[in-house]
């Protein structure tokens, strides 16, 4: 398995880029998460809320009619849009909130983007009874008020974020403002694979449990490994938990579908793995959109949850390394699949799943004879419903 | 031996205690910071820290995140604040230590950020966002052209980093003087003067406080238990609140004057 190394590297990617006022305390957190790897209390808690409270394991569901139009392929949905609260996010979130009880933190703080995150962190929250406050740009407030309300009736308090762009990345710059002011009491759940070592491995090792899942479902129901797994990438939360345990299986080919916004040759897009240029932000380095004076670009995707100028480290590794490949979707083919999807399966995905879907189109295209392919179908598109009305024809 | 270490050197001798003001390059303008590191030099500044602006700073509050973001506005960047540096090093010998995120430096390149810094009159940089464990390459370049590289002690660490800081650490060590970013109203705990006790018994380099100090009151008190006293916000918001007078470089150098002066009885 890949590790990283002491420090959090994957190769030249990750590390820990952070005020000192954090170092002991990311020390800390290191030291506990590798001990409660080891502790089987610990593991039959977590397995508990994932199984009793979120709704594991997930379907492997063999879509047929997505499958007959594709023609060439052999499409299974790893359902993580059945979870509670609608998508991937929740099996995180459980995860971390439980280590922070074990670290006696009582005080639980996120960023949200499209709000998903912070859903799904005011729920876990809610459900451990800690207190909880969500940094949320304020441009996104206003595009997501009804993640907002969700938020405030589970009991978080919602922070509006006016500074820089007043999205995802600032809400991050804040939420991290806070850690370091309240570092003693306070949690930071980050929502990705990103951050400052240990986040990405253990929001990857949360996740981790979508891939060993659809591995077995998979392999009971086709006698074999699928050829391909395809996921979307923002952050790259459920791609790499749909990857990790697949990842020494050389035959098995990965792709993760970023965010090409209005064009990959525009500079509207949320593409760092394709586009961007490597850079350290928010705790880690990895590939970012930056200006030639390295500052921070502000990333463009119809799909809140991938409009984002970074990525994590581990996905910038395995690009590096060729383990996965690394394509994108514009704005406008994600809609075409979030409508293919629901026509053929009666399935609405998240605008941002919706991505992947869209990809599958191309990838049919691609393969040479009949393949398999497992899709992490990673959020329902109820969210978004507001957002593609003006796509729906009567 | 550089210009910050030549200082501490003097200020030691003399048993003085240093005035390290903070100001974002390039806001309002380049001129105007030029012509404020010239005045602060006569108001008791014994080192300048020169902030250079990026997009995502998150070490700092409110005040210094406007600064940058007006400065970024104005599109100031690395080079352009080198040829500043450089046209300051004509007319003073203050020493200069560049406060930036490591981003800028990572994209512009380590080694020819390095070179060119020391070209330009840089003495020292201080990187809030890399701790040691990240700049192993940084600290080679910079060892190479005598610049300092000054890193942070936090109240949160522990002994066994506040060696490696110690020791990584040249010109002086910047101890923050509570959990928390730039500019805020944070009560000063006594907690410090022991960590920084601590720290002076690892090393004979300076230890100078910065974060939250912005009254002479409170800098006199800091300065009787550390090597230096850093301000920023405060000197921030006064350059801020005299945007467009123009007394702003007199006006500002007045209120450095204020904070120094404690500092040099």
């Amino acid at each position: 398995m890949p590790l990283p190394d002491k420090q959090g590297h994957f190769g030249e990617f990750g590390g820990k880029y952070v005020p000192e006022t954090l170092m002991a305390l990311l020390e800390d957190l290191e030291k506990i998460f590798k001990s409660l790897k080891a502790d089987r209390k610990f593991k039959r808690e977590f397995d508990f809320y994932l199984k009793e409270y979120a709704g594991r394991p997930t379907n492997l569901y063999h879509a047929e009619r997505l499958s007959a139009h594709l023609k060439t392929l052999k499409v299974y949905l790893k359902r993580e849009d059945f979870l509670h609260t609608g998508a991937h996010k929740i099996n995180n979130t459980l995860g971390q909130v439980l280590v922070a009880k074990r670290m006696g933190k009582t005080r639980i703080i996120a960023e949200t983007g499209a709000g998903q995150h912070g859903v799904a962190t005011a729920t876990a929250a809610a459900l451990m009874g800690l207190e909880c406050v969500v940094y949320m740009g304020s441009e996104d407030i206003e595009r997501q008020a009804l993640n907002v309300d969700r938020m405030r009736l589970l009991g978080a308090e919602v922070i509006p974020v006016t500074s820089g762009s007043r999205t995802l990345k600032d809400a991050m710059n804040e939420a991290i403002r806070d850690w370091v002011t309240n570092v003693g009491n306070t949690f930071y759940i980050i929502g990705s694979v990103a951050g400052p070592h240990p986040y990405p491995v253990m929001v990857r090792d949360f996740q981790a449990v979508i891939g060993q899942e659809a591995r077995r479902q998979f392999r009971s129901k086709e006698k074999k490994l699928p050829d391909y797994l395809v996921a979307c990438v923002g952050g790259g939360s459920n791609a790499l938990g749909l990857f990790h345990a697949f990842f020494n299986d050389k035959r098995v080919k990965m792709i993760g579908v970023e965010a090409a916004g209005l064009g990959i040759n525009t500079k509207q897009h949320a593409a760092p793995l394709a586009k961007g240029d490597v850079g350290v932000l928010h705790g880690s380095r990895s590939k970012l959109l930056e200006t030639k004076d390295g500052q921070i670009m502000i990333a463009h995707s119809i799909a809140a949850g991938l409009d984002d100028p970074g990525v994590g480290p581990e996905h910038a590794y395995y690009k590096h390394i060729g383990r996965a490949e690394y394509v994108a979707v514009t704005d406008t083919d994600a809609v075409r699949g979030l409508k293919l999807l629901s026509t053929k399966e009666g399935i609405i995905p998240a605008l941002e799943t919706s991505h992947a879907i869209a990809y599958l189109e191309k990838l049919a295209r691609r393969v040479k004879r009949k393949a398999t392919v497992i899709v992490c179908l990673s959020g329902r598109g109820d969210k978004d419903m507001e957002q593609i009305k003006p796509y729906i024809t009567s | 031996m550089n210009r910050i270490e030549k200082t501490f050197k003097e200020l030691k001798r003399k048993k003085k205690k240093a005035f390290i003001p903070f100001i974002t390059a390039g806001d309002p303008n380049l001129k105007t910071t030029e012509e404020l590191v010239l005045s602060f030099e006569g108001a008791g500044a014994d080192i300048v820290e020169l902030g250079v602006p990026f997009s995502d700073p998150l070490a700092d509050g409110p005040t210094i995140q406007a600064s940058s973001q007006r400065a970024l506005k104005k599109g100031i960047n690395l080079s352009k604040i080198l040829k500043t540096v450089a046209q300051i090093r004509c007319k003073s010998q203050v020493p200069i230590a560049l406060m930036t995120y490591y981003n800028p430096v990572f994209y512009y390149g380590e080694d020819k950020f390095i070179r060119d810094a020391k070209a330009s009159g840089v003495d020292g940089i201080i990187i809030p966002d890399l701790p040691p464990e990240e700049a192993k390459t940084l600290i080679k370049a910079a060892r190479k052209r005598d610049i300092s590289t000054v890193f942070f002690l936090a109240p949160t660490t522990t002994s066994r980093r506040m060696k490696q800081i110690v020791q990584a650490s040249t010109g002086f060590i910047y101890y923050v003087s509570m959990t928390g970013v730039t500019g805020a109203d944070k009560q000063f705990s006594s907690e410090n003067a022991a960590k920084i006790k601590a720290a002076g018994k690892l090393t004979a380099k300076p230890v100078c406080v910065g974060f939250g100090i912005s009254t002479p009151a409170q800098a006199k008190a800091v300065a009787k238990i550390a090597d230096g006293v850093i301000v920023g916000s405060a000197i921030v918001k006064q350059i801020d609140k005299n945007k467009g007078k123009k007394n702003l470089v007199k006006n500002v150098t007045r209120f450095v004057w204020t904070l120094s002066r404690g500092l040099k009885d």
